[in-house]
């Protein structure tokens, strides 16, 4: 079984920088694993440490069943891609990809046919002799994930593979690393900073913030139900609506329930706000909003409103075809399942229903 | 715009024939003066051109050797030039090679101690420590040989800075990559990092071979046999002559000698020699 157990793993640099906190995650045998977060949040620490590129100050870190703190990288069976590649300057592609198993003392047939293959699966074979400056950043990174594959290791290790690479090759490598990964089925833990890849790519989904894990789970279940405001921010494009409920009125909002409390913070994702006529009453939230610019993508488009004609932002996301335009004032519902509560002081979840 | 054009490309190239002129000349007239005999030269009204012994004189120096001053032939002395300037340029690139890969790779106790260590010698090249540095060699009964001729020359920290600065520019990742790869450190160091460094190894080569080449000082110390001297030394021998007269032909084709490896090394190894110093490869 190559799964992998993180147990309440620490990590504190000198000088008593804490960069990891009690991280707890299992990934099953095959499954994809993204970490996610704004820089600085741990998440590559935690992925080298797992690599053993780290120490661990604290916690237990296993691969299968074996704990694997004290072992060097070569000896825990991972293979990682780096995200400026770290592919050898002076070495052939070919080369590139076998040294691994050459320095593990493999039999040179067997190096040829799992490199051959390795090629093969990445349209690489054309590519074996060259050296890599004389590649694209795509084929680079095409070779760097080869020298993973031929080592046909336990777990697959993913440092921001994808950040060094235009828009378009990016989706393109994304898709082929979510193919890639099912087809071998190897365990795969992938750091990125960006949400729409960890969303697209993840079996589990775990966002970091701060050297602690917000939330684990399914990008689904994390998109339905953020635990925090930090998650219900940093997942989802653009990000949800938060607005602080003050204890009064607030001119342009009328809310049929919310939780009890001082401080809460009201949810709503731009994707749920839908435009609704004026005077329309009885839905659980309208917002009245002074729209202030418009941004057209294509298929749809996003309203940047004033909540009250003054108040707090509000983004809208409406139909490509509508025709609202800045300057104008709309009323926005939504329904009572796409509403969240938050409380407003440790930014937890409030589950009222 | 053409005509001023033409103007300014001429001017730098004026200058530089200047610079081409002033530099050759004397080496031309070395070589003239070691292609006639003796007679001429001493009377004073060498002409410009070179003369009709040119066999003769370098046949004689390289094999026979001048007749008084220094008896040793001019072959042995560039044998004995080439295995220094060798042993000097070699040793230094190992040594330098190992102790920057310890002082960039390695964290251990006095680190940067040792590498501001090493920095010092900088200011105390062997003319400074000159004494010292002779009574170590000959109380090790090493006079008169190879090894007292090069190993207090090979300690050097300009070497180990050159290849310190090219290792920190040696991306992080190659290292881990590396350890992933079950790559231990010597043979990260063989593997990885040696190719590399190539372009830096051969610039080094250049520098630290003609510096080697031309040792005086310390060679005119250490040798007192004539069967161990080096060419530098042995072309003031000739010169400088108590009671006979310099074979001036002679004295001029044995410089003209010593300048040839030296040449020999820049023009092949130019290429590697400005790629080490200006690019960086990666």
């Amino acid at each position: 079984m190559n799964n992998v157990h993180l147990r309440h793993v620490g990590k504190v640099y000198a000088g008593n920088v804490e960069a990891v906190r009690d991280v707890s995650i299992e990934i099953d045998d095959g499954q994809f694993c993204v970490l996610v977060g704004p820089s600085g949040c741990g998440k590559s620490t935690l992925l080298r440490m797992v690599a053993g590129l780290e120490t661990i100050t604290s916690g237990e870190i296993a691969i299968g069943d074996t704990v694997v703190n004290d072992k060097d990288p070569s000896e825990r069976d991972i293979a990682m891609v780096f995200q400026n590649y770290a592919l050898y300057p002076h070495m052939s592609v070919y080369d590139n990809m076998a040294y691994g198993l050459r320095n593990r003392g493999t039999p040179k047939a067997e190096i040829e046919t799992r490199v051959q293959e390795a090629a093969r699966i990445l349209e690489l074979g054309a590519l074996l002799e060259r050296k890599p400056k004389a590649l694209s950043g795509g084929q680079r990174q095409r070779v760097a994930m080869g020298r993973a594959i031929v080592r046909k290791p336990r777990v697959f290790l993913f440092d921001e593979p994808l950040s060094n690479l235009d828009a378009k090759l990016r989706i393109q490598m994304r898709v082929e690393i979510k193919k890639l990964q099912r087809s071998l089925g190897i365990t795969s833990i992938y750091v990125t900073h960006d949400q729409l890849e960890a969303m697209t790519l993840a079996d589990v989904l775990v966002v970091m913030n701060k050297g602690r894990v917000e939330q684990s789970g399914s990008p689904m279940s994390l998109y339905e139900r953020p635990k925090t405001t930090f998650v219900a921010s940093f997942i989802g494009a653009p990000p949800m609506n938060l607005l602080p409920l003050t204890g009064g009125d607030m001119p342009g909002l009328s809310l049929f329930s919310r939780p009890q409390g001082e401080k809460i913070v009201l949810g709503v994702r731009p994707e749920h706000l839908e435009l609704s006529s004026p005077g329309n009453e009885g839905h659980p939230l309208a917002l009245d909003l002074l729209v202030t610019a418009t941004e057209a993508v294509g298929a749809e488009s996003y309203l940047y409103g004033a909540l009250g004609g003054a108040g707090q932002e509000v983004i809208v996301r409406v139909n490509g075809s509508s025709t609202v335009a800045a300057g104008e004032t709309v009323r926005v519902t939504a329904s009572a399942r796409h509403l969240h509560f938050f409380d407003g002081a440790s930014g937890q979840r409030i589950d009222g229903e | 715009m053409v005509q001023k054009k033409s103007v300014l490309d001429f001017v730098p190239h004026l200058i530089l024939l200047a610079g081409i002129l002033v530099l050759a000349f004397p080496v031309y007239v070395a070589f003239v003066a070691s292609t006639w005999d003796a007679a001429t030269i001493s009377n004073g009204t060498m002409p410009l051109r070179p003369g009709p012994h040119f066999l003769d004189n370098y046949y004689r120096a390289i094999f026979v050797g001048t007749s008084s001053s220094t008896r040793e032939p001019v072959g042995q002395m560039m044998l004995n030039s080439l295995v220094m300037a060798l042993c000097i340029s070699l040793g230094k690139i190992a040594i330098s090679l190992i102790s920057a890969f310890a002082i960039v790779y390695f964290r251990f106790p006095f680190r940067m101690a040792a590498f501001w260590i090493i920095f010092v010698t900088l200011m105390l090249p062997v003319e400074v420590r000159i004494y010292p540095t002779y009574k170590i060699v000959a109380d090790l009964k090493l006079l008169d040989t190879f090894a007292g001729l090069t190993i207090p020359l090979i300690a050097s920290a300009t070497a180990t800075l050159l290849f310190r600065q090219f290792f920190m520019t040696v991306p992080d990742e190659l290292v881990e990559a590396s350890r992933i790869d079950g790559a231990g450190p010597m043979k990260f160091f063989k593997d990885t990092l040696l190719p590399l460094s190539i372009t830096s190894v051969a610039a080094m080569f250049v520098i630290q071979f003609i510096y080697g080449w031309n040792q005086y000082l310390w060679p005119l110390l250490i040798t007192t046999r004539d069967d161990m001297q080096t060419i530098v030394i042995g072309i003031k021998k000739m010169i400088v002559t108590q009671d006979a007269l310099t074979e001036w032909q002679l004295a001029m084709a044995t410089a003209i000698l010593a300048m040839l490896p030296p040449v020999v090394v820049v023009v092949v190894m130019q290429k590697l020699f400005v790629k080490g110093l200006t690019e960086t490869e990666k």
